[in-house]
């Protein structure tokens, strides 16, 4: 359990800072003994795509993350938590997402981030659009078992 | 029945907001409806919606695969709709 803890939760157009963001979570703290980050990246599919167009639900999006965000901290004993969601073009090479999970113990700050992340893929009202380098119309990138697998591990009785 | 349980029929509106995939096979990102009074669940409106027209069959055909939110909220299709205000339908999600 996190006490008093209240998570950071941006979805925005720009990208973000990701020394920034681990700088929020320590500075003047001296209880902070480990800090994992996760960083998302668009990638170019072997130079098949030239952009995803990430399409969000501007109404819930921050809501949902918030309360996966609120679940981590009662599961886990975190100092801080922060979780940035880009949406619009996003080029290869660019950032998509960011989390930053701090804890005491580096354990609870590795799971955390892991657990956001295999939720915000299946539950985060986000969806990717690809666009190809050749030009024409892009396809949606399909979701994939695997990550709805992935949360599934997560889930308690 | 009391009447507070209906939705749009008394004149509440109902939107209905779609993304990606769905949005684009409907052609339209939202639209207010009014229900009738036999459409109780998400099952229900997709089914009805899909009676709609050829673009709303086709953006539902598989209607397994669409996830609901009521008002912000994910919800399963067995879920009642009385007292909805906002429901998004949209496929599976891909964020992350």
């Amino acid at each position: 359990m996190s006490a008093h803890v209240v998570p950071l939760v941006r979805v925005q157009a720009e990208d973000f800072d990701t020394a920034a963001e681990i700088a929020r979570l320590t500075r003047d703290r001296r209880d902070v003994g480990a800090v994992v980050t996760f960083t998302g990246l668009c990638r170019d599919e072997n130079g098949r795509l030239a952009a995803l167009e990430l399409e969000h639900y501007p109404a819930m999006a921050e809501i949902e993350i918030a309360r996966i965000a609120s679940e981590a901290m009662e599961r886990w004993p975190l100092t801080g938590l922060s979780v940035i969601h880009r949406h619009g073009r996003i080029a290869p090479g660019e950032n998509i997402v960011l989390v930053v999970a701090a804890s005491t113990h580096r354990h609870a700050a590795f799971e955390a981030a892991s657990f956001l992340m295999d939720y915000l893929k299946s539950r985060a009202p986000f969806w990717k659009k690809e666009h190809p380098r050749q030009g024409g119309e892009g396809g949606w990138v399909d979701a994939r078992e695997i990550d709805e697998t992935a949360a599934k591990r997560w889930e308690r009785d | 029945m009391s009447s507070m349980n209906e939705t749009g029929p008394n004149g509440n509106g109902l939107k209905l907001v779609y993304f990606a995939w769905v949005r684009e096979r409907i052609g339209r990102s939202e639209e207010e409806i009014v229900l009738p009074r036999e459409v109780r669940t998400v099952r229900d409106l997709l089914s009805w919606l899909k009676g709609r027209g050829e673009e709303y069959e086709m953006a539902l055909e598989h209607d397994d695969v669409i996830r609901v939110a009521i008002d912000r909220e994910h919800v399963g299709h067995d879920e009642a709709i009385a007292g909805a205000r906002e429901i998004a339908l949209f496929p599976p999600m891909t964020g992350g």
